[in-house]
């Protein structure tokens, strides 16, 4: 058991290296607002930025925003995962059900997504409904997507040794397909996941009271960078922990995996 | 007894492989099947388990229809097709029906121990061998105690020593509970260090050819004189069943018919 010492030492190596460029980058802006070289104002120097962040968060400002935001994400997710988990196991189960709804999900999916907004609006108006449903189409796709390709990918050869075993419908679904699927699954998830982050900021820009979006706006509005940069930490930050939540409620489940889900990080 | 009677498959684009096959293999047999690529082994094996119902005429194990899997018919295929989410145990454990947790621990620790690997039994299939893995499909395959067991060229992806070491492997472990096998190879080694009796097959549609028997005493010496002989009997029907000329003591007949058996 030699062989971590190296590895981790390989790894911070890699993290140092990988934030050298930000880092200095920051750091020099920081020096050069500091020595009067620029002002600073459209493009605030780290410690502004980190000011404002804090004032927002110490006001309970920043909470009320970040929580609007992530309910309108997880309501969002939670509509698509469950469309697009149920269409994807159907299409990927059945050839019958593959061939009347995949061309048409597949025609819809060319639509650049945020095309649907002033539908949306129309039918469920400006506030919250129109915003969830944009959300959940953007978590539809990759979710059913890859739901059906997991599915369809199953082995037959282990289907066969559930077969022979004598394995009823649900304990072939149980015992070989779930676990077989599940590693693509968590994949579709997270890129779900991404998509509803994205989704949930074009959603806010529809005109929101408050939320993460309307932080961005309204430092765009108002002429304050600072906040608009700290809305985008807090975006980054929460989409990031959402992201890491998933992963490690998946992680146990995945253990017989070579590499858990790092390979596809890469 | 598992008996074949006339059995004939079609497969739904038209491929005719098998055609009138008729076996009776008796309880505790070992019945080797030898074929050229595409003669129908598989389909045979697979018609027999009740993967593929056969298209025309009848299996019975004991004088019932086989028309689905059976709890009495065992399958081990060329891979090992181990499930990659469960242990070693638990893969060994996946097809014994609903048993209290401490037997079944028992009765997997049991069969691990049987086949060689019971230090195993928490590591996760990755990280077996080819040779390891395919012992634990056939402890898998014989936790369940079947009257038969159906090996589809169980070890040719295996080098010829891991081979060599599963043939003895699977007699030792045949020996105990005395099991009908029917073992299908590409092997002819194989088939005469296993077999009672050997089963030639003829392609297009896949018919039996010729079968003969193997009576050399167990253990067997694969070095002997009568394994010799034997060895050259199932080669000249091999060609027999390829419609080649025939020519017994032709040693380039033999290699052609080696190399065809390979492919
Ligand atoms: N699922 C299938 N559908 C159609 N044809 C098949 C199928 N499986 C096998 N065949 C055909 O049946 C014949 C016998 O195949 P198989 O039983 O696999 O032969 P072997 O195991 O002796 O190599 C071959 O011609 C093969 O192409
Ligand atoms: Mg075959």
């Amino acid at each position: 058991m030699a062989r971590p010492a190296p590895d981790r030492r390989n790894r911070w190596r890699a993290i140092a290296l990988g934030l050298l460029v930000p880092v200095s980058v920051a750091a020099l802006w920081e020096l050069a607002v500091y020595a009067g070289l620029s002002s600073g104002r459209l493009v605030p120097p780290p410690s502004r930025i980190f000011t404002t962040f804090m004032e927002l968060a110490s006001t309970g400002e920043l909470t009320r925003h970040t929580i609007a935001t992530l309910l309108r994400v997880l309501a969002g997710f939670g509509i698509g995962v469950a469309f697009g988990t149920v269409l994807g196991a159907l299409a990927g189960y059945s050839a019958l059900a593959r061939s009347l709804a995949d061309p048409t999900l597949q025609a819809l999916r060319a639509i650049p997504s945020i095309a649907w907004v002033p539908l949306f609006i129309l039918w469920l108006g400006i506030f919250e409904a129109s915003k969830v449903a944009l959300i959940a189409v953007g978590v539809f796709f990759p979710v059913y997507l890859g739901v059906m390709g997991a599915i369809m990918s199953v082995d037959r050869k282990i289907v066969e040794i559930g077969r022979i075993f004598r394995l009823s419908g649900p304990a072939m679904i149980r015992r070989i397909l779930l676990p077989a699927v599940l590693p693509e699954y968590v994949i579709a998830l997270r890129a779900g996941l991404g998509l509803g982050w994205m989704f949930v900021v074009a959603a806010e820009f529809m005109g929101a009271a408050e939320g993460l979006g309307y932080l961005l706006i309204d430092g765009q509005q108002l002429g304050k960078p600072a906040q608009i940069v700290a809305a985008i930490v807090a975006f980054a930050i929460v989409g990031k922990i959402t992201d890491w939540l998933l992963v490690a409620v998946s992680t146990p489940f995945l253990r017989w995996q070579d590499v858990v889900t790092h390979h596809r990080e890469r | 007894m598992l008996a074949l009677d006339r059995i004939g498959k079609t497969y739904p684009n038209g491929v005719r492989a098998l055609d009138g096959v008729t076996l009776n293999v008796a309880l505790g047999e070992i019945l080797s099947v030898v074929g050229g690529s595409g003669c129908g082994k598989s389909t045979l094996l697979r018609v027999i388990s009740g993967l593929d119902p056969p298209t025309a005429g009848r299996v019975s194990l004991d004088g019932a229809a086989i028309t689905a899997p059976h709890p009495k018919i065992g399958m081990v295929f060329q891979e090992p097709r181990l499930l990659p989410w469960l242990t070693v145990a638990d893969n060994v454990g996946f097809g014994l029906p609903k048993l209290a947790q401490a037997v079944r621990q028992r009765r997997v620790a049991a069969q691990l121990q049987r086949v060689g690997l019971f230090e195993k039994a928490g590591v996760w299939p990755r990280e077996l061998s080819g040779g390891q893995a395919q012992r634990v499909a056939i402890a898998r395959a014989l936790v369940t105690r079947p009257e038969v067991l159906l090996l589809d060229e169980p070890f040719s992806a295996l080098d010829a020593f891991t081979r060599a070491d599963l043939q003895d492997h699977l007699l030792s472990l045949w020996a105990e509970l005395k099991p009908t096998l029917v073992v299908v190879t590409h092997d002819v080694d194989e088939a005469i260090v296993l077999g009672d009796r050997v089963v030639v097959m003829r392609p297009r549609p896949g018919r039996v050819g010729e079968e003969i028997a193997i009576d050399l005493p167990r253990p067997r010496d694969r070095q002997s004189a009568a394994f010799d002989f034997a060895k050259r009997r199932v080669l000249t029907a091999l060609d027999r069943a390829q419609d080649r000329p025939l020519s017994v003591d032709d040693r380039e007949a033999e290699t052609a018919a080696g190399a065809a058996l390979w492919w």
